[in-house]
């Protein structure tokens, strides 16, 4: 079919009119009835005792409506804002879980901690009146590094040595055996830099309560509102589902971010029918950066054995992640599940062991951010291999190409849980090698040693698991969730669709990719397909979007909702041209019966489903709406090659990425211009957390890098025009063959980065950097290397 | 309390505010002219953006009372009825948006890029837009939907002073 609106074509997005137009509705330009606002007082301490809070002054300030804390919420029986995933530990025993009071009651555990709640007509009377509260704070030392937490004070008195978990994947025997007979053995010490996600709509929140019905209404910056409703409703506010209704309308960005339930979302909803009226929070940007889940934040130490040829034999991790303060939603299985078992990398290593240690520190809560772990294995593989060819005198494109996972080994058990089903190293590789010209690479270096500048050229070559997830395995893994997805196909009389999905588009465009869908199923029209999302009183419980699965898993909760659609349509249409069911075709939206000329268009099917004037209603049910959920039998493992370009001014440490190439196996593409906007997206992430950012806390725990004076968010002087590619193998295991494209770019790019900044600087004689390669950094390895050499 | 005057939109409104109201507060919460976005607190992100006598400013590093008198255009004024303005249109064309948010803030600073330069180059546009962060993008098509953009004004007469 040629469908102009089908699966595989560029569609412009539906939904940008409205935001081009600053019709956009999101939670902060939503005003309830009478609505009060809130505004949080948090601590100013990363670590401190609270003796007493006095809020007499407060309450009596203009416009005040009412002031809470930790106290009232803890009287009133809130509960502790809770961990969605349960790590065991190496030693069988669960994981420390301290617990987590929305307001604290009496001990601040990291910058930012919420503290009260004061309710006011106005944000700025609020923040008059927080000015006047009395804390009388008792500081306390605290643990801020990760590298140093197990030796820290306790952040939790009953956590000993501040250890969450201690956890391990893989056989250390075999490990152990590949290693006593490596030929080489390649070591690597590499630091994961801790990043303030920065979806540029800060987080909001309305809090309301119906006295007439009883129920509750929350409007959320979510990336999954039937999550939110589910742990906040059952596990922190106690508020059955049916009495909860949790919106998250249009959200500027998540990247992560704004999948877990936080703190705020329960004070406002709790403190919603005390004050008799719906109350607003919104974050300000300082707020936003000690209070928001940071990401990232690993320190690994590994080691890779290898034969005389070059073959890995083995591979051993070891790594200490932060969890900051508290433990949030995801937080536990993102240096575990989301990281250890990406370990194989694209390589063929037949023995991995990996042992992770996370630690709870006096910071803000650390969680999943774009790409969730795999970036963080990604990283230290990329890095590694590059050191092993460099070590052993080998091509660094050869080294990959002799480890990676042959063309014919898929489907391909991993040493270390999963089971690649589909994928085409080699094809990537070759594609972003002719992109990027590699082969005219040479010549740019010797061009730009003439002008004093260091050129370097980095790969990376990746695979990742997303499509988030098989709910059977992850259940096994210690998450409390499943993680399916639902979709709800509701044919109107007239022929058009509303489409209600569980998934939720904070930027992916799903709006125009759903309808896509639709479109080439039903052969409908574009226009005539709407997508509703984001209101737990509309769509069917579902997961929401993050780790790459709207399409993998919510497109396909929508495909099978839509095949049961037109199997009902394919009834009514028998019926009204009294055929067989099994001689009705359906093609290009019209149902017609083999070899006559009996036709009926999907608008009329439509209408008579809802017209059903001789019907047998003994077979058939009046109406044309079907719902479904998908559950996915395995990840979808998206993989690729990433080739940076980067030119270094030796005497400012100035590096400049002159050219990003990304050629990325996404497997089937339903919106080409959606697909490259996510990966472009995801590369100047990952060259952010590679060339510029990272969240910064001094010893006394507090955050230096908390405004964007100080974070380093990347403008658009900090990139090139991206060149990005897709090479196809399909994902086996769903209908569509799609993988997932959200956060490749965020996994694949940031070692090509540094290993181009380390290519650059090889003739300097730099062998490490970390990131983010600042221009002070690299400045400071240059005049480290030249003195160094000038001493020998 | 004060009363500031202005025309928006086209539109002559007034209203009482606190001195230390900002323009976008105003914009925002008087006027409902919810188009207009907070993303910090630094005078960095750009999403405020709107344009005050004909040149772009962030709404929120202006007090509502320093705008007395001015004339300011949002987002919610740039398309003719239905029919958005060329850099709108181009931003749709040329997907250089996603969730939206920084949006509204680079178009309005595109808009002024190309007030004051007509057909600008792939690094004058991402200098230009230094003041302007998106987090979705990656910059990329921002800086496409700019160029074409600006052709685009150009086509109709458009990219001389607004
Ligand atoms: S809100 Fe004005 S620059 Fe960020
Ligand atoms: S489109 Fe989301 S911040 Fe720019």
């Amino acid at each position: 079919m040629s469908n102009v609106t089908g699966i595989g074509v560029s569609v412009k997005r539906k939904e940008d009119k409205r935001f081009l137009m600053g019709r956009g509705n999101y939670t902060d330009d939503i005003a309830r009835p009478g609505m009060t606002h809130g505004y949080i007082l948090r601590s100013p301490h990363a670590h401190a005792k609270i003796n007493a809070i006095d809020t007499t002054e407060a309450e009596k300030a203009p416009g005040v409506v009412a002031i809470f804390t930790g106290k009232d919420m803890a009287a009133d029986g809130v509960g502790s804002v809770p961990c969605g995933w349960l790590i065991t530990q190496k030693d069988g025993s669960p994981m420390n879980e301290p617990a987590h009071p929305p307001l604290v009651v009496d001990r601040v555990r990291h910058v930012g901690d919420q503290v009260a709640l004061i309710v006011a007509e106005s944000l700025a009377q609020a923040k008059d009146a927080a000015e006047l509260i009395e804390i009388d704070y008792e500081e306390m030392p605290a643990t801020v590094g990760v590298a140093s937490a197990a030796t820290g004070p306790l952040v939790h008195d009953e956590v000993a040595g501040n250890l969450c978990y201690d956890w391990e994947i893989g056989d250390a025997a075999a490990v152990a055996e590949a290693f006593s007979k490596a030929h080489h053995i390649t070591k690597i010490d590499v630091t994961n830099n801790r990043l303030i996600p920065n979806a540029m709509e800060p987080r909001a929140y309305i809090g309301e309560f119906d006295k007439g019905t009883g129920e509750y209404t929350l409007y959320t910056t979510s990336q999954n509102p039937h999550v939110i409703r589910l742990l906040m409703g059952a596990f922190v506010l106690n508020i059955p589902e049916h009495k909860l209704r949790v919106v998250a309308p249009d959200v500027g960005g998540g990247f992560g971010s704004k999948i877990f339930h936080y703190a705020e979302e329960a004070i406002v909803t709790w403190a919603a029918p005390k004050v008799g009226r719906p109350i607003k929070w919104t974050a300000e940007r300082s707020e936003s950066f000690m209070s928001d889940a940071h990401g990232r934040d690993h320190v690994s130490h590994a080691e890779l054995a290898l034969a005389e040829d070059g073959t890995f034999l083995g591979f051993k991790v070891e790594t200490t992640a932060n969890m900051g303060a508290y433990l949030s939603t995801f937080a536990t299985s993102v240096p575990t599940y989301l990281y250890a078992t990406l370990l194989a990398g694209v390589y063929k290593t037949p023995a991995i062991h990996c042992n992770v240690k996370s630690y709870f520190t006096n910071t803000v809560p650390v969680d999943a951010y774009r790409g969730a772990g795999r970036p963080e294995a990604t990283y230290l593989i990329e890095r590694i291999v590059d050191k092993a060819a460099r070590e052993m005198g080998l091509d660094r494109v050869e080294i990959r190409r002799k480890n990676f996972i042959p063309i014919d080994a898929f489907p391909y058990q991993t040493p270390v849980a999963l089971q690649y089903d589909s994928g085409n190293y080699f094809a990537t590789l070759d594609r972003a090698e002719d992109m990027a010209d590699v082969a005219g690479f040479p010549a740019r270096k010797a061009e730009a040693a003439k002008r004093g500048k260091l050129r370097g050229l980095g790969y990376s070559t990746y695979v990742e698991a997303c499509g988030i997830a098989p709910s059977a395995v992850v259940g096994s893994l210690g998450a409390r969730a499943g993680l399916f997805e639902s979709a709800v196909v509701r044919v109107h009389p007239t022929g058009g669709v509303t489409i209600f999905t569980g998934s939720h588009s904070h930027g992916q465009g799903h709006e125009t990719t759903f309808a896509q869908l639709v479109s080439e199923t039903l052969g409908i029209p574009l226009e005539n397909v709407e997508i509703s999302h984001g209101d737990t009183n509309k769509v069917p419980f579902g997961m929401g979007t993050y780790g790459s699965r709207s399409l993998a898993v919510g497109g396909e909760a929508l495909m099978k909702a839509m095949n049961k659609v037109v199997e009902k349509a394919r009834k009514i249409a028998a019926h009204v041209l009294e055929t067989a069911v099994e001689d009705v075709d359906f093609k290009d939206g019209v149902f017609t019966v083999a070899g006559t000329d009996k036709a009926m268009p999907f608008a009329q099917v439509a209408l008579t489903a809802y017209v059903p004037h001789n019907f047998p209603h003994d077979q058939l049910e009046p109406g044309l709406e079907e719902q479904a959920f998908y559950d996915p039998m395995n990840f979808t493992y998206p993989g690729g090659c990433h080739i940076c370009e980067v030119e270094v001014d030796p005497d400012t440490g100035v590096t400049q990425v002159v050219g990003m190439t990304a050629v990325d196996d996404v497997g089937n593409v339903v919106n080409p211009m959606i697909v490259h906007g996510q990966i472009h997206g995801g590369l100047a992430q990952g060259i952010g957390q590679a060339l510029l950012e990272e969240c910064v806390y001094d010893e006394s725990g507090q955050i230096v890098t908390g405004s964007y004076m100080d974070y380093a968010m990347p403008r658009a002087d900090a990139f090139p025009s991206f060149k990005v590619d897709n090479c196809v193998t399909e994902c086996t295991h769903n209908s569509l063959g799609v993988k997932g494209c959200g956060e490749v770019g965020a996994i694949g790019s940031p070692p090509s980065v540094i290993n181009a900044v380390l290519d650059a600087l090889l003739d300097v004689g730099v062998t490490d950097i970390s990131m983010p390669a600042t221009p002070a950094k690299v400045w400071a390895a240059i005049q480290g290397a030249k003195t160094a050499q000038a001493a020998e | 309390m004060p009363t500031v005057s202005m025309t928006v939109n086209g539109k002559q409104v007034s209203g009482e505010v606190d001195a230390r109201k900002l323009l976008v507060e105003f914009l925002r919460e008087n006027l409902l002219l919810t188009g207009t976005h907070v993303g910090c607190d630094t005078s960095q992100c750009g999403a405020c953006v709107v344009h005050v006598d004909g040149r772009s400013v962030k709404s929120c590093t202006m007090l509502a009372v320093m705008a007395d008198g001015a004339s300011v255009t949002t987002i919610e004024g740039m398309a003719s009825g239905e029919t958005m303005h060329p850099m709108q249109e181009a931003f749709r064309e040329q997907h250089g948006l996603q969730c939206g948010f920084c949006t509204p803030g680079m178009v309005m600073s595109a808009v002024d890029l190309v007030a004051v330069n007509p057909d600008p180059s792939e690094a004058e546009i991402r200098h230009w837009l230094g003041g302007n962060i998106c987090r979705c993008t990656g910059y990329h098509n921002i800086v496409e939907a700019v160029r074409d953009g600006a052709a685009r004004m150009r086509a109709l007469g458009k990219a001389a002073a607004e």
